[in-house]
């Protein structure tokens, strides 16, 4: 079968080809299509059957006829071949190269798709992933094996966090980062994947990333596998090659879109704003391949990147995301036009995993405290924020003015940083004590008696 | 035996004569299994529960002339399955770390020798129905397996096994029925999920179920039998909330069903479980847990069983007398699955994408929870918490407002209070429950008589101070009387001291009836001295800086269930704090000072 090519399309449009009279199938089994210019495309079976086989199209159908289009069945679905040689190598959302060298050449070629992890086979994420930003390692620590997305809106600088990440994440005690990146781009623009691959290059790890990439003017349906193909290598590099690896995805806004605009042609009923049902379980087959395997000495850690359309955190992409990934680190515009860098809004931010990463044994002992202080004050503070813009700073008594200034120092020092600041985690936490001195000791019921006592330069 | 007509994501239409609808099927070279949902004529169409990507038209396929069961008897404790009940422990050790399609793997080994006690009751020709107790099995050591007949047999018991070890493949009796047919009776039977199972009556619940967190017992009850919702936006709290009712609560078994949900949760719960200890009666919380796990990367078509899995498990344990807790997280993930397939099958979509039948089904699972009467003559209860996920947190979504309907405790988490880190981030004006009658008869009697009175007054503290934020909000607390900031004080006070608990704290984390009603008697009776102080004039500003009101709040934290004594001191002494301003501001009686307002 995988050598007869058919020529008995009764249909083709908008990315789906119908193919009439081919017996035998398989769903989810890969296609190559060759046009009248002798082109080939590649596609997948979506729905068999001896009568029709629809075809979904990568590349799209602009400029494919009924008459003079040629398919072959593969007979088996998406792979990508792996090896070592994918290090440091540039490819296409479908794996192909797009850096001029050689296609990859190996016997071991795996699903796209991957199969589900049992959940009896995970390992929980314990290690703390230092990252050098207080408002990550303070309050919404990161751990190994957690996928922990980046909520953003557009003009936000989720780049720059997304890629300062990546130049200092590391686990406590070890000298350098010592993981590989898979960077995965879909739906991006030009400039964006050029700002990132410098990024790489200026910090010297350009051998160690893996780079998948769909850009912003390429084919949409190439975007459902972009992701998918992505993992799969690092699956591969986790699991087989024993590396920790780091997966930062951008945008999964583009991503959910050109799934919208499939299911759309498919005839899907929509859901919510035009998004089938099953983006949720779309999205959970992306983000569940994070995680870590018992004795398994890899990782895949996943920071994915999305822009919330007009800043809505309720918009179904980051919804969904949000109940499948483990916490959220949310950029608001507000501190970014303050010119706070980065603009972490710390109270809708979240880390899932944190309170079994942080702590003694892990960072230090009073770590969940001050964490949970940090977020009370500062919850309080923007109260009396709020209360102050209408009455009047003036009006405000002695301990609501603390308060405020409290709000201040905490959002110019302890979250924002410079771009190039790697904090420890001791000096977050340093700063972090200093900043709450700023307030009376009886204010702060989230940390302990002994706490209080040990670190609170105003206590007795 | 029949073959495959066209393969549609889930759905596989098959060339299948006189199946039924129910009825399981494997189907093609890799036999997956999957359940027939619709027959046209001589074609039938099957929902599957494992990916279908490699099936291809013209390969076989077979009814299995049963519909989707369980394996119900001893084995089930500490496991995890998947949402058919695969045990997916078991088929890690078979097929590696991903889960391969096709496996079979028996639900319960079938190897392990239990040792079975015949129920001295029983004997040779004497009558048997179905739901009589057999025997049982110590199956762990807090857990006694009671080996039940299976519901339907009616009939003459023949023989039963003396004691002694048996697998679960070995006979242990013979029952003659009403038609003359012989029947072996096994330590474990089978039962369809989408069928409830019978018992003799329904009985009221009369007890409330203690999760040990204080904004649910003291405030929001549920009732042992009782059915309530979490509804909540992701970040809220609600995987938090349900894993501390899954280890604190006071029933004998825990079923947490994460259906659609993350894999390290459930890993989570896998590897603390063990640790634990159930507060009740010392042991590992695993012996008295069972998972049920299909998370949101496995099939879809597997998530919508695991629920039924899940509820059929609960109501087995049930018959044997015991009360039960099923955790569901989340029925809006099942209500996806739903959507999914009716979707698929082209069914009329109504309320955003969700078929019209949304709300009946959700009915008839969420009925399935009760206090019963057995037939062999227990009590039993299966207690339902269903864990809801309204799309941006908004509660008149279909899945929340029919829930919300069916449903007696609603317990509703709000997104700002888990901002502010306030957990659990249950709203105290938005929750509500139908139980608070029923349950304060049994605090009355097992806790203080005063437990009805003292939660009204709490939450009228709570509801006043709401108003007075509002005008906070908008003018400045120096705009409030005395009376006023006492009030907002002495609510904040119950919030922070009370409300408040901390899942990670050790000592916070569970608190006993009596530390909760102690704490909050504690709470109420500073609010009442203040007031007492600031009717005679006291300013609040003078009340608030009082030192008593900050270790208040961590009192909480400071004092173990097990330890109550020293907190009971603190609380006697509490007459005390106040007792100086007290001599201050009471008028000596010759000349009455003014109350100033």
């Amino acid at each position: 079968m995988k050598n007869i090519e058919f020529r008995t399309a009764t249909s083709v449009q908008g990315g789906l080809v119908v193919m009439g009279g081919v017996p035998g199938v398989a769903s989810g089994s890969r296609v190559q299509l060759r046009d009248h210019a002798g082109r080939l495309r590649s596609g997948l079976v979506i729905r068999a059957s001896d009568d029709a086989v629809l075809v979904e199209v990568f590349e799209g159908t602009d400029e494919l006829d009924i008459e003079r289009t040629w398919v072959r069945f593969l007979d088996e679905p998406f792979k990508l071949p792996l090896s070592r040689d994918i290090m440091g190598r540039v490819f296409n959302g479908s794996g192909l190269p797009r850096d001029g060298r050689p296609p990859i050449i190996s016997a071991d070629r795996r699903d796209v798709n991957g199969e589900p992890l049992n959940p009896a086979a995970r390992a929980y994420p314990r290690e703390f992933i230092q990252t050098g930003i207080s408002a990550i390692d303070g309050m919404n620590s990161l751990t190994r094996g957690q996928k922990l997305p980046i909520f953003s809106g557009g003009g936000l600088p989720h780049n720059r966090v997304a890629a300062q990440i990546v130049r200092q994440a590391k686990l406590l005690g070890e000298e350098a980062a010592e993981f590989v990146v898979v960077f995965a781009a879909f739906g991006a623009s030009h400039a964006d994947a050029r700002f990132f691959q410098e990024s790489f290059e200026e910090s010297g790890v350009l051998n160690k990333v893996v780079m998948f990439l769909n850009l912003a003017d390429e084919p949409v349906i190439e975007r459902l596998l972009t992701p998918r193909a992505a993992l799969t290598a690092a699956e591969y590099l986790a699991f087989d090659l024993d590396y920790h690896v780091l997966v930062v995805m951008t945008d999964m806004t583009a991503y959910a879109e050109a799934l919208r605009e499939v299911a759309v042609l498919r005839g899907d009923v929509p859901a919510r704003k035009g998004y089938p049902g099953y983006l949720y379980s779309d999205l959970a087959e992306i983000y569940e391949r994070a995680g870590r395997i018992k004795n398994r000495r890899g990782s895949i850690t996943m920071i994915p990147v999305l822009s919330m359309p007009s800043d809505d955190i309720t918009h179904p992409i980051p919804d969904l995301t949000g109940y499948i990934t483990e916490g959220q680190i949310v950029l608001g515009r507000e501190l970014a036009n303050q010119g706070v860098y980065p603009p972490v809004t710390v109270l809708p931010s979240l880390s899932r995993l944190m309170k079994d990463g942080v702590g003694k044994n892990f960072t230090r002992e009073d770590h969940p405290h001050v964490a949970s202080q940090l977020f009370a004050s500062y919850a309080k503070a923007l109260e009396v924020r709020g209360l102050a813009a209408i009455i009047g700073a003036e009006e405000l008594s002695d301990a609501d003015r603390r308060t405020l200034e409290f709000a201040e120092a905490f959002e110019r020092r302890f979250i924002g940083q410079g771009e190039d600041e790697d904090r420890s985690i001791h000096e977050t936490l340093n700063l972090a004590w200093d900043l709450l001195s700023m307030l009376p000791a009886d204010a702060l019921i989230r940390v302990s008696e002994d706490e209080l006592a040990k670190y609170h330069k105003g206590a007795a | 035996m029949g073959k495959i007509l066209e393969i549609n994501g889930p759905l596989v239409k098959l060339e299948l004569p006189q199946t039924v609808i129910g009825e399981q099927v494997r189907v093609g070279r890799m036999g997956l299994i999957g359940e027939v949902i619709g027959r046209d004529g001589d074609t039938a169409l099957a929902q599957l529960y494992e990916d279908t990507t490699g099936l291809r038209p013209g390969e076989e396929a077979h009814g299995l002339g049963w519909p989707l069961s369980v394996e119900l008897g001893p084995g089930l404790l500490g496991a995890i399955f998947d949402g058919v009940q695969r045990p997916l422990q078991a088929v890690w050790e078979q097929s590696g770390d991903r889960i391969a399609r096709g496996v079979a793997v028996p639900s319960l080994p079938r190897d392990k020798a239990w040792h079975f006690v015949p129920d001295p009751a029983r004997h040779g020709g004497s009558v048997l129905a179905g739901g009589d107790v057999l025997g049982s099995v110590q199956e762990t050591e807090s857990i006694l397996h009671r080996i039940l007949t299976p519901p339907l047999i009616q009939g003459e018991l023949l023989e039963l096994a003396p004691e002694g070890d048996y697998t679960l493949e070995e006979a242990i009796g013979r029952v003659r029925l009403a038609d003359g047919r012989i029947e072996k009776l096994h330590l474990f039977h089978r039962w369809p999920v989408r069928t409830p199972r019978p018992f003799r009556q329904r009985d009221h619940a009369v007890a409330p179920l203690i999760t040990g967190q204080r904004i649910l017992d003291t405030f929001y009850p549920l009732l042992k039998g009782g059915k309530a919702a979490i509804p909540g936006p992701f970040g809220a709290g609600k995987t938090m909330l349900q894993q501390q009712i899954a280890r604190w609560c006071n029933t004998e078994i825990v079923i947490y069903v994460g259906c659609g949900e993350r894999g390290n949760e459930l890993t989570d719960v896998l590897e603390s479980m063990p640790e634990l200890k159930d507060p009740h009666t010392g042991r590992p919380l695993m012996e008295r847990t069972l998972l049920v796990a299909n998370t949101s990367n496995m099939p879809v078509v597997a998530r919508e069983a695991s629920i039924y899995v899940g509820i059929t498990l609960a109501e087995y344990f049930r018959d044997q007398g015991y009360d039960v807790v099923m955790v569901a997280d989340s029925t809006s993930r099942w209500a996806e699955a739903l959507r999914e397939v009716a979707g698929r099958l082209g069914q009329m979509p109504v309320e955003e994408g969700y078929p019209a039948y949304l709300g009946s089904r959700l009915a008839s699972f969420y009925e399935r929870a009760g206090r019963v009467e057995t037939f062999a003559g227990d009590h039993g209860s299966v207690t339902l918490i269903g864990a809801v996920s309204p799309p941006g947190g908004d509660f008149s979504e279909p899945v929340t407002s029919h829930t919300k309907e069916i449903i007696q405790t609603f317990w509703a988490l709000s997104k700002e209070l888990a901002d502010a880190r306030h957990y659990p981030s249950v709203d105290w004006l938005e929750s509500f429950s139908g139980y608070v009658s029923s349950a304060a008869k049994w605090w009355a009697q097992a806790v203080d008589p005063n437990w009805e009175s003292a939660r009204a007054e709490a939450l009228d503290l709570l509801a006043a101070s709401e108003e007075l934020q509002r005008i906070v909000n908008l003018v400045g607390v120096e705009a409030l009387s005395s009376e006023q900031r006492w009030t907002l004080e002495a609510a904040g006070l119950i919030k922070e001291g009370l409300l408040q608990q901390s899942a990670i704290d050790e000592v916070d984390s569970f608190a006993s009836p009596e530390k909760q009603y102690a704490l909050l008697a504690a709470l109420l009776e500073i609010y009442r001295q203040g007031m007492k102080l600031v009717k005679l004039g006291a300013p609040a500003r003078r009340l608030i800086q009082m030192p008593l009101l900050a270790q208040a709040r961590r009192w909480k934290s400071q004092h173990s269930s097990d330890d109550l004594a020293a907190l009971k001191a603190k609380i006697a002494a509490i007459p005390d704090a106040f007792e100086p301003m007290l001599q201050e501001y009471t008028p000596a009686s010759s000349a009455p000072r003014e109350a100033t307002p």
